[in-house]
């Protein structure tokens, strides 16, 4: 599962510069996940974490994402 | 609009600092509440929670209300400062001070107390008066 969402981030998140998906407690819907991008750059933490949630919309409405932990960071 | 998006929209208004979770602020149900509730007592807030928990419409109007799909949502002065993981990491950072101080001068600190009202509630004697 981690691999499948890092490949979602990836595709919202092409200019990465850190991009990572930790599962949490081994069970498959407890992530951390963490992505460094210029596109951060300017905005506040909440307009970027809104951006990874869009980036992760399907698997948290269809309850693959059960618990969702971000760290975003912009590039300076 | 429905009524219940009427009294949220209400409640993130006329609080000063809310945070809607999953529980109550003496008992959470869910780490990431308990975590966002921790964050504002290491800076000493006081705070109104909104237990999301009693009818799964309030989670679904609260989101459409504040664009953001998870729980906890902290609010102050009316503007969504994050979930767990921003408040969290703004408490730790000393921001979530500064906000505070910008968005409601010193009134926030109000000895740290901490209440849970239901929705649409009428003022309650712990609210902090205005400035």
């Amino acid at each position: 599962m981690s691999t499948a969402l890092e490949a979602q981030l990836q595709q919202a998140f092409p200019d990465a510069r850190e991009l990572s998906v930790v599962d949490r407690t081994g069970g498959g819907d407890h992530f951390h996940v963490t992505v460094v991008s210029p596109r951060f750059n300017d905005l506040s933490l909440v307009e970027q974490h809104r951006l990874v949630y869009d980036a992760l919309a399907a698997p948290l409405d269809d309850g693959t994402i059960h618990e969702l932990r971000i760290t975003t960071r912009g590039e300076t | 609009m429905s009524e219940l998006r009427e009294q949220i929209r209400e409640t993130i208004e006329r609080e000063p600092v809310v945070a809607f979770v999953k529980g109550t602020h003496e008992q959470a149900y869910c780490g990431n509440s308990e975590r966002a509730m921790q964050a504002l007592r290491a800076v000493g807030a006081s705070f109104a929670a909104v237990d999301v928990l009693p009818d799964p419409a309030i989670r679904q109007e609260l989101s459409a209300v504040s664009n953001w799909p998870t729980i906890p949502q902290v609010f102050v002065a009316g503007e969504l400062i994050g979930g767990a993981d921003i408040v969290q990491e703004l408490a730790a950072s000393g921001e979530l001070e500064a906000k505070l101080d910008e968005k409601l001068g010193g009134e926030w600190r109000n000895g740290g107390a901490e209440h849970t009202i239901p929705l649409g509630a009428p003022a309650n004697p712990f609210r902090i008066a205005p400035g």
